[in-house]
């Protein structure tokens, strides 16, 4: 990929001021990735900290129940920290050390990523702070609270919408005011270049895995990988080591929220029209004259208005395919995994899990699918029962 | 053909930013014209913008009151229609990329031919990125405004090779907002781009008081202020003319001090 292009997307659109930096930053990453101490240092974090490889499992139970291909679940809900996000961070947190920064800042929806930065931060002592829309610091009280044990100072972001983009953009003006001692740590394969490389390079190890796993279990390939995509850093992972595998269906679910002909969803690759914000050339949410939509999703991983650069590429050049996924059917599709094979899952994996539950049904039982199960549910379970009407009194 | 020289012909510059309908577009017309007649020597138009990721939070605020009332960029074009009318102020749009994008780059920029707007300032558009609207805007004889920061060390060279107008030099690390002092090296940073260009330098961010345009105005060949006046817009709202005028003059002398 020549300058951070994919096709028509991607880019470096950004301050001045950052300029430099994302120069610098794409040169030492280049450096490190190719000295063999800095990788066999990720590498062995990534075993014996995050708990890599995570494990290939055969779904039996919801594989007979639905009747069609055998499903089976890359299980990144195990890895430390209950999701993929761990990936990504202990490779740039790892790098930001080696550049000598002593401070990395992250932007986080959901919680996992802010989670997973604080805790790379303080294994490898750097001094660690998160920005976190003021909405999702109300539906993720408990991960603002798990950031907070693990030493990084939150802020609870208050402009725009409050929720993911515009903790984004804090993080972005923060950064610009500390180039030289800090690295911004972003959590998704977005942003300005080499953040939407750097991102899926770390998160590739998941295809990686996978790959070999299914080769070793099943003796040949899945017939479809899914994966949910917000900004899509778990569906880049999930889906980059296959591109080449042009039999393997790659499937995005993105946040259909109340429904995509309703103002209430995330869902870019569906409604969104090309544009150009937090850095990238991609697929936007917007209104009128351009200014970026407010985007709604009962998943605060996935509300994002707008989704990385590849996958847009991937898209137009009809590689990947990306559905929207609403929010009942993800909430189904929770309950579902937790009933059926006792995992609860992530509520933006959920999505996933979602649409092979629509598909599996009309797939040969020669045919496997594989769900990118991204992360775990404990943290949703609140607002799930919330959304289902459940009162639950502390 | 860019009015961009006259604003540096009458001492130094006094560049003066605003965001287009706060409160009010019939404000914001208003505001400009009362600016250039206290002495502003350029205007900077602010396009508002959902995500306006450069800006501190005075200018984040204005941004957000201009789009309460859904100001949309052909009503900003509006603006210089009626501002045209009575000046020759040279005015220039700073505006995030994807409002632009979205219109359309041929669109706009013939807009901005039609109307006289004279240069075009995107906060999130560097030099790898400015053949995006580069050959268009040239064509249609708007000026793409060049930013140096003090992080841009060797990429001056480039930078400033290449620019048009004037060179916005970015006093100080981080977003827009006033700062009660910089501590950037401007002088170097100055050399260095004088090294390189013979175009007017114009230094902003973090500026808002006379004693720093007085010290600006001594290195420089013009000043940018545009949280200060953005905040006199916020405290006084419909009233702030009088206040606007006597701030811009107190600024554009101290400048030539």
């Amino acid at each position: 990929m020549n300058n951070g292009r994919y096709g028509e997307y991607g880019g470096q659109y950004i301050s001045e001021t950052l300029m430099n930096e994302l120069l610098y930053l794409e040169e030492q990453y280049h450096h490190y990735m190719n000295d063999p101490e800095f990788v066999e240092e990720l590498n062995t974090l990534l075993r014996e900290y995050a708990g890599r490889p995570s494990l290939l499992y055969y779904a039996k139970r919801m594989t007979e129940d639905l009747g069609g291909a055998k499903i089976y679940l890359k299980r990144e809900d195990l890895n430390h920290t209950g999701a993929h996000k761990i990936n990504n961070v202990l490779g740039q947190v790892l790098l930001a050390k080696k550049m000598g920064k002593t401070r990395v800042i992250a932007e986080t929806g959901a919680g996992q990523h802010g989670v997973a930065t604080a805790t790379a931060a303080a294994l490898l002592d750097m001094e660690c702070e998160v920005f976190m829309g003021e909405v999702d610091t109300e539906r993720q009280a408990l991960n603002v609270y798990r950031m907070e044990l693990l030493g990084a100072k939150v802020h609870s972001v208050k402009s725009g919408t409050k929720t993911l983009k515009d903790a984004v953009n804090d993080a972005f003006r923060d950064w610009i005011a500390r180039v030289h001692d800090t690295n911004y740590v972003i959590g998704s394969t977005m942003g300005p270049h080499p953040f939407p490389m750097i991102v899926r390079d770390f998160q590739a190890v998941i295809s990686k895995e996978a790959r070999q796993q299914f080769l070793d279990k099943e003796g040949k390939l899945p017939t479809a990988v899914i994966a949910c995509v917000g900004g899509g850093s778990n569906a880049m992972g999930a889906f980059y080591n296959f591109i080449d595998d042009e039999e393997v269906r790659l499937i995005g679910c993105e946040a259909g929220g109340k429904g995509v002909d309703t103002p209430y969803n995330a869902a870019a690759l569906t409604n969104g029209k090309i544009g150009i914000f937090h850095g990238m050339k991609s697929i936007f949410n917007q209104g009128d004259y351009g200014q970026i939509a407010p985007v709604y999703s009962v998943s605060a991983g996935l509300d994002y208005p707008g989704v990385g650069p590849e996958h847009a590429y991937l898209r137009d050049i009809g590689r990947a395919e990306y559905v929207p996924i609403n929010d009942e059917e993800a909430v189904d599709a929770f309950e579902y995994l937790s009933r059926m094979e006792g995992i609860i899952p992530a509520i933006e994996s959920a999505h996933a899990v979602a649409h092979a539950m629509k598909i599996a049904p009309e797939m040969d039982k020669d045919d496997i699918i594989m769900i990118c199960l991204s992360g775990r549910g404990d943290k949703d379970v609140r607002s799930i029962a919330q959304y289902r009407g459940v009162d639950l009194n502390e | 053909m860019s009015k961009i020289p006259n604003a540096f012909k009458n001492g130094k510059a006094f560049i003066g930013f605003l965001t287009a309908g706060d409160p009010t577009c019939e404000k914001t017309v208003e505001y400009i014209l009362a600016m250039e007649e206290a002495g502003c020597d350029l205007i900077e138009i602010g396009i508002p913008f959902s995500d306006p990721m450069a800006e501190g939070v005075v200018i984040q605020d204005a941004n957000v009151r201009a789009l309460k009332h859904n100001t949309t960029t052909d009503d900003v074009f509006d603006i210089v229609r009626q501002v045209r009318a009575k000046t020759d102020v040279p005015l220039v749009f700073l505006t995030y990329i994807n409002p632009v994008f979205f219109y359309g780059y041929e669109k706009f920029f013939k807009r901005c031919a039609e109307l006289g707007v004279d240069g075009i300032i995107s906060p999130d558009l560097p030099y790898e990125e400015k053949g995006e609207i580069a050959d268009i805007a040239r064509k249609n004889g708007v000026d793409v405004i060049s930013l140096i920061a003090p992080t841009s060390k060797e990429r001056i060279q480039k930078i400033a090779g290449d620019a048009t107008g004037f060179i916005y030099v970015v006093s100080s690390l981080g977003v827009t907002g006033m700062r009660s002092e910089i501590k950037t090296d401007l002088n170097a940073i100055l050399k260095d781009i004088r090294d390189v260009t013979d175009l007017p330098l114009a230094v902003g961010f973090g500026i808002n008081t006379p004693q720093q345009a007085s010290e600006i105005g001594k290195i420089a060949d013009g000043v940018i202020v545009g949280s200060a006046i953005v905040k006199i817009i916020e405290e006084h709202g419909q009233n702030a003319k009088d206040a606007l005028k006597e701030y811009v003059s107190a600024m554009k002398k101290a400048a030539n001090e």
